[in-house]
Parts: C-alpha cells; structure tokens; sequence
C-alpha cells in the first residue's frame, strides 16, 4: 500500500455515507448541534449552497442566507460529527462551480432557476419541499 | 524510557471524540526488532538497541549483517539504542505501536528539512528593510554586525546568513490521538520534523512520561 492509500486509510471511516446529493445552488438545510453547558441543541441553517471544496474527509461546503437583509455565509466541513444532518429544500439550476457571484446579488436577481430543463438526473429526487 | 523507530508517513486530520478536528501527523512505527540488549556488566550501561525497516542483504555490511543474524531478525534499514527500555524484551522480540496508547505523550525526533543557504530573514526571523519608501537594494539584510574600534571585532555566535535545516530537532509533549495495531500506525498531534518517508524516532515523553500522564 502506497503512502497516500495509508493516509487515506486513516481517514476512511470518519467520511460520512449516505448523505443526499447536494449541488451548488441548491437551497438546503444544515442541522448542527450546539453544546451549551451540558445541554446539547439542534440549530438549523438554511441558506443557497454555494461552493463545496475539498475531497474526502476534508470537504468544506458553503452555504448562504439573508437575515435582516444582511448577507450571511456559513462554511461546514462536511464529515463533522457535529453536524447531524444535511436536506435538501429546493434544488436549482446553476452554471457554474462557485456561487460567488451571488454576493453582488439583490432582490430578485438573487434567485437561482429552478431546475427544470434537461436535469432528468435529479427530477425525483427527494427534497424536504416534496417530503 | 520506552520509544520506537518509525517512519513519517505525513499529515492529515481526524475528528476527536467531542467532534473537533485534529491535526495529526502518521507515523508507521512498527515492527520493531529487538537487536541486542546492552547490559551494566557487559556495556557499562543498560540499553536496547532496536532495528525497523526492510533492507535487502546486499545492502548491509557483512558485520551489520552478523550482528543481526546473532540476534535473528531480518535485515533492518535503521538501528537505534534505546536506554533504560522500561520493558523486558529479549533479542528477536518484535515491538510496536502496542507499547504506547492513546493519551500517551511523546517526543518526536527527526532530522529537518533542508533548506539550503538561506538568508537572515528567514533562517533568524529578522525584519529587513522595507519594501517601499524609496527603499533600494536594502530589503533582506541583516543591518550592522558590529559596534567601533572597541571591540573592534564581530561577537560569537553572530546570528548571520548560513545553510539551515537537515539537524536533528525534537519536538516535545505530542499528545498520541490514535494507535491503529493492526498497520501499525501512530496517530501524533501537530507535526514532527523532518520530510515525508524519513524516519523518525517516537519516545516516551521526557517531561510527561507515561506513569504521571496516568496518575
């Protein structure tokens, strides 16, 4: 086994299966757990997904939401255990990798398209919406 | 003093217990040989030399060779003594990561690496000059080495240009994340020195030793 394999093989079992599809634009929700004292809580994020990067264990996504009309960005690693769950509200179209140019964004013009044309590959898939 | 020959393998993160990550350094340290045991009476001294890393025959002297096969281990890459080893081996005995647990700390010695003749801002961390302000042809110097006529010569140990890296560096109290048995890997937290592939030694923490870290 080479060096990487090794590295990799460290890593393995702390990547998360079994986790929805999730493309950058898709609007979805990040349940993560807070510690306050000895009691434990679900805090939920929901916002445009906007970037992700990074492979393997280390994979970070970013997500964006407005509140009071102030743009907020939170970025997750994807594998931490202190993020419970990962659902998908509403998918969108988008044409590019990264969504940075949503930060120039206001109104109307923030909203992604829906995914409708020629997006076979994910008409059916789950999404809290349709849940 | 307990401690292993290993190899550094490198870097990566892992998720503790309360969720948070981790920086680690990976290190394969095992199988360990025990290549011979020096004793007060015969050497003056108490020691056990261990040996790690395959090595083909050809490569090894004919004494090297000798010295292994009295004690019939395979042929090993490095060899390294270890004074007043803590536990009872015997010559032929394999050790490994199995010696230290989790919560353990460590020492991590290793050699550097090299950096070349590298300059004073940063093989000492001074400051320079600056960079703008009508600055010209004064901006990685090291200033005045010197005072007058008294002393009238450059002190020792002047901190001056020179070649930087490949010494031998211990980094102390690592904290062991992790001991994977079966590939016998250690789990180190931060990073030791040294390269990727070189070999390392893992020893016992001197200031933290293993029987305090339990109490």
């Amino acid at each position: 086994m080479g060096i990487q394999q090794i590295l990799e093989s460290v890593t393995e079992s702390q990547v998360k299966q079994g986790l929805p599809r999730m493309d950058v634009g898709d609007t979805i929700n990040v349940h993560c757990r807070i510690i306050e004292g000895d009691k434990e809580r679900i805090q939920v994020f929901q916002g445009v997904l906007m970037s992700r990067k990074g492979r393997g264990p280390q994979e970070m996504i970013t997500v964006r939401r407005i509140v009071d009309n102030e743009g907020v960005e939170r970025t997750f690693p994807i594998n931490s255990p202190k993020i419970s769950e990962f659902e998908v509200v509403r998918r969108a179209d988008a044409r590019r990798a990264k969504l940075y140019f949503l930060r120039d964004r206001s109104g109307k013009s923030r909203r992604l398209r829906d995914r409708r044309r020629g997006l076979k590959h994910v008409a059916g898939l789950k999404t809290a919406e349709h849940a | 003093m307990i401690g292993l020959i290993g190899k550094k393998l490198g870097q990566t993160r892992v998720y503790d217990p309360s969720g948070r990550a981790v920086p680690v350094t990976v290190v394969l340290a095992g199988p360990n040989y025990v290549v011979q045991k020096k004793t007060t009476a015969t050497d003056g001294y108490e020691a056990v030399q261990l040996g790690f890393g395959e090595q083909k025959e050809g490569r090894l002297t004919k004494p090297v060779l000798g010295h292994l096969t009295a004690a019939k281990v395979p042929a090993l890459r490095r060899l390294r003594e270890f004074r007043d080893f803590t536990l009872d081996v015997k010559p032929g005995d394999k050790v490994g990561v199995e010696i230290f647990a989790e919560g353990d700390y460590v020492d991590a010695i290793g050699v550097t690496k090299g950096r070349g003749f590298e300059g004073v801002v940063k093989r000492h961390g001074f400051r320079g000059g600056d960079m703008t302000h009508g600055a010209k042809g004064w901006h990685r110097r090291s200033g005045a080495i010197g005072q007058r006529l008294f002393p009238g010569t450059v002190m020792r140990g002047m901190r001056m240009p020179g070649h930087m890296g490949q010494v031998r560096r211990t980094t102390q109290n690592l904290l062991v994340v992790k001991v994977l048995p079966e590939d016998q890997l250690l789990l180190v937290r931060g990073a030791i020195p040294g390269a990727a592939g070189e070999f390392v030694i893992i020893r016992e923490s001197k200031k933290r030793p293993k029987v305090a870290a339990k109490k």
